[in-house]
């Protein structure tokens, strides 16, 4: 096998994280090395108008996205279920090249409610031991708010995200989320302009006594340098945002926000199309001595490395992690192991409001985060759950994202799926219906996890990842919860008519929509090596060189999208290796 | 970066030029669609380079009736929604080079873990076609492109709720798969065969590749005046 000189730090997958920490690394002055699978992509001209906003190549047939041919992973509802594969997009989306799903998200940029990184403490102390189920494995981030604060505030910075605070130090902000943690800060650029939709969900939400508030965003109102030097330019409402990249330079990336300065610094390099097929282990198995890879040409190539950070999007994380026999692989049956443990999702639901053509939505208007309301009251715990009997929440939002024709039409109730009719539906309705959706929490469960498929393979022959997964209780009654609150605010706004799509009890979780790409957990972080594979600096506990970045460090899924926490948690590793880690290399927290 | 971003001055740039050069279109707008129940002539004459005579028959008397032409807006075949089709089929979509197709193969699984079936998306064409002509010759003596208007509307009403038994395929799956690359084709950008003269998004009000709504965040709630545009700059 071909062997590479060694380096300091090779980070597998260029991506969001990867990005991060690869700026990171070259600023401590490591030698660094990224290897991506896919191909090198930039603003221009893989990004460039007008091709960049054609709706059939990259909203439905997701030019983008990782190919599944090649890859993809096998899905069953239950542990006693043969597994079958994920053939055609549905559910959530791959990315793939470099930048990753950070190119073609929608940049709507959370923090989590305090809460939420001391979960299972927090619902024990509120609620006792006995609210929650016995199968239900909430946990502890083992990280707080007020310690990572400085870092969700930094990737903050580096996006130009634009909103507006709702808690500066403690004090309430007239017109931001009332219920979010203290900032020290306010956002680096004021929030966006509202459109129509948001703004009647708005209107109806504060005549309810709730506390909207426009969505943060990682599409910039206005032009902004970050504090790498790298400018963004402002959003135009393009419609065109998520599953494609922004042509406008206004969408957070990796490309718009660190590769101009990284792609300079002498010390980092970028391989592309070199596909990591395992992290490599001594003898002992408790050192990483770097990585294989297969290059362009199909070869096998072995990379030697000090340190490497697993920054491969959550699902090939924990992929990587079993394919390299990091940690051990998590067992439903006895609930011991931890490498696969505590895969969560997203639950969401969706109003449909149509207006009367006298009401003009403009839906085509939208932007991937900007422009939408936001009501967060009935999320994390920012209500009382006791008379409610389940944990988590939803926000809810109002407005859209854009109007293209094909994936984003919708009609009323009761429509024939096609015919003269379905086409006099979709004239009448395109112009003058918006929507409202709860996007909510998913706890973890002792019988939901990821492991290795034992019958299917990738285009490299290596097992594909398997998820085994369905819905639970505590998600349907909180689901029912928040769309109920969500559909009183929808009959506010006083629509001619309204349809909700939100899943009943008993319905399986169905592959073949579109929820969300906030996958979460596999690889989580924690304080106890025996319910977690990372400790609280994102770093491996059987494998202290090794480090991974991503969502499957989250040990349930907020009701938040990930991404703000993701690159909080990836500065605050990144600290902990630059700061104490390269000087004493070796566990930062003893197990 | 300059201060204004390249992406911006291109587009204006883009604009611009196809002021210039708007090519004669809408020959195949609204106004040829009137005529209630009958068929619209198909726009062009393009010959089919996947499917078959047979196969091209059927395409585009099922597209006629999926999105029918009427008074309300163009329909799917006038829009060339069944030269789309050919054009899909042709391409790494239709070959399935797009979707894992690595058995084994669980047709029996349960419908909400996805699309399980060993055929691309031409081969489900293929054989979705034929076993649909083979059921009409059956019960009604000629395949389905020679039925009447109401005839093909019953027949495709029971494929979708698979009232239908078929010859290895299973209906449900095969309509499914039809429908959804029909309203793909009627409502993509023009230069994939479909949405001629952007006649859908002409009667919907979509403005195409237009992609610039800077003034218009300002005006909520103010109607939209411009036509579409398309990714290759013509004007509707
Ligand atoms: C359509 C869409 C919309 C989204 N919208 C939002 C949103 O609004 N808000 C939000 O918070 N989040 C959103 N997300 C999620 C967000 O994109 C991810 O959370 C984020 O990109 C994760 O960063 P990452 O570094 O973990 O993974 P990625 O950014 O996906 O990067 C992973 C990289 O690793 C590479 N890779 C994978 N395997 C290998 C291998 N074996 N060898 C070499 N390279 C490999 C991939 O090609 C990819 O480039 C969205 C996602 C999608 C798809
Ligand atoms: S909506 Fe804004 S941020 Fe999103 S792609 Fe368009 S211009 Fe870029």
């Amino acid at each position: 096998m071909k062997r590479m000189p060694p380096v300091d730090a090779v980070i597998v997958g260029f991506g969001w994280t990867g990005a991060i920490m690869g700026m990171e690394l070259a600023e401590a002055g490591l030698k660094v090395l990224a290897l991506e699978r896919g191909e090198y992509r930039d603003t221009s001209p893989d990004f460039s108008y007008p091709g960049i906003v054609d709706e059939l190549a990259y909203g439905i047939r997701g030019m983008l996205f990782q190919p599944l041919a090649r890859e993809t992973v096998t899905i069953r509802h239950g542990v006693n279920e043969t597994a079958v594969p994920y053939r055609q997009y549905g559910s959530f989306l791959f990315g793939n090249n470099v930048g990753g799903a950070g190119v073609h998200w929608n940049g709507q940029h959370y923090r989590p409610s305090p809460e939420d990184l001391e979960f299972a403490s927090h619902v024990r102390q509120r609620y006792g031991a006995k609210f929650t189920p016995p199968d239900m494995q909430i946990q502890d981030y083992g990280v707080g708010y007020a310690e990572l604060e400085p870092y969700l505030e930094k990737f903050e910075y580096l996006c130009g995200t634009s909103g507006r605070a709702g808690n500066l130090g403690g004090r309430i902000q007239e017109g931001g989320n009332p219920f979010e943690g203290p900032r020290a800060r306010d956002y680096p650029n004021p929030p966006m302009a509202d459109t129509y939709g948001a703004q009647l969900f708005a209107d109806a939400a504060r005549e309810r006594g709730l506390h909207p508030f426009p969505q943060p965003s990682s599409n910039a109102s206005r032009p902004y340098t970050n504090p790498l030097g790298v400018r963004l330019g402002p959003c135009n409402f393009c419609g065109f945002c998520e599953r494609f990249g922004c042509y406008m330079y206004s969408k957070a990336a990796p490309q718009t926000t660190i590769l101009p300065v990284l792609m300079r610094r002498p010390n980092f390099q970028l391989r592309t199309r070199s596909h990591v097929l395992k992290v490599n282990l001594d003898a002992g198995g408790r050192r990483a001595t770097g990585v294989t890879y297969v290059d362009a040409q199909g070869e096998q190539v072995e990379q030697p490395a000090e340190l490497v950070i697993v920054a491969a999007f959550q699902m090939h994380n924990v992929r990587l992690m079993l394919l390299s026999g990091i940690g051990k692989p998590y067992d439903p049956a006895s609930g011991t192991g931890v490498i696969g443990r505590n895969y969560a999702y997203q639950m969401m639901s969706s109003i449909a409001a149509f207006y009367d053509p006298d009401t003009a939505i403009n839906p085509f208007i939208g932007a991937g985060a900007g422009g939408t309301q936001i009501v967060d009251d009935f999320n994390s715990d920012h209500f009382d759950h006791g008379p409610h009997g389940f944990v988590g929440g939803a926000y809810l939002f109002g407005g859209q994202t854009g109007g293209r024709p094909i994936q984003q039409l919708a009609v009323p109730p009761g429509t024939p799926a096609w015919g003269a009719a379905w086409k006099r539906a979709a004239k009448q309705s395109y112009l003058h219906t918006t929507f409202v959706g709860t996007h909510g929490s998913v706890m973890a469960y002792r019988d939901r996890y990821l492991d290795l498929d034992p019958t299917y393979r990738d285009a490299f022959g290596q097992p594909l990842l398997r998820i085994t997964f369905d819905w639970h209780d505590n998600e349907y009654r909180m689901t029912r919860f928040v769309t109920d609150r969500a559909q009183e605010v929808v009959d506010a706004m006083k629509p001619r008519q309204s349809s909700q799509t939100v899943r009943q009890p008993g319905d399986h979780y169905d592959i073949r929509q579109y929820q969300t790409t906030h996958t979460t957990g596999g690889v989580i972080m924690g304080s106890d090596p025996s319910t977690s594979a990372l400790n609280r600096y994102l770093q491996s506990w059987d494998v202290p060189n090794v480090f991974v970045t991503g969502a499957s460090a989250f040990p349930q899924n907020l009701g938040y999208n990930p991404t703000g926490l993701i690159g909080g948690l990836t500065y605050w590793a990144a600290r902990a290796i630059r700061e104490t880690y390269l000087k004493h290399p070796g566990p930062l927290v003893q197990a | 970066m300059p201060s204004e971003p390249p992406a911006s001055r291109a587009r204006r740039e883009f604009l611009r030029r196809s002021l210039v050069a708007a090519p004669a279109l809408g020959l195949f707008g609204g106004a040829a669609a009137l005529g209630g129940a009958h068929a619209a002539a198909p726009a062009t004459a393009y010959a089919p380079r996947y499917f078959t005579t047979a196969e091209w028959a059927f395409v585009q008397a099922a597209v006629d009736r999926l999105i029918p032409a009427d008074a309300e807006g163009p329909g799917a075949l006038e829009l060339g929604v069944a030269e789309f089709l050919d054009r899909q089929m042709d391409d790494a979509y239709g070959r399935g080079e797009l979707w894992y197709m690595q058995g084994p193969f669980h047709p029996e699984a349960a419908p909400t873990l996805g699309y399980q079936l060993r055929f691309t998306p031409r081969e489900l064409y293929r054989a979705g076609i034929k076993a649909v002509d083979d059921w009409c010759g059956r019960q009604h003596g000629k395949p389905f492109a020679e039925l009447a208007p109401d005839q093909r509307d019953e027949v495709l009403r029971q494929l979708e709720g698979g009232a239908i038994e078929l010859d290895g395929v299973p209906a449900k799956a095969f309509f499914a798969q039809l429908l959804t690359n029909t309203k793909e084709g009627y409502f993509a950008d023009p230069m994939y065969g479909g949405n001629k003269g952007m006649g859908s998004w002409k009667m919907i009000g979509f403005p195409g590749a237009r992609a610039d709504f800077m003034d218009w965040s300002e005006q909520p709630g103010k109607p939209y005046p411009l036509g579409p545009v398309s990714i290759k700059g013509a004007r509707a």
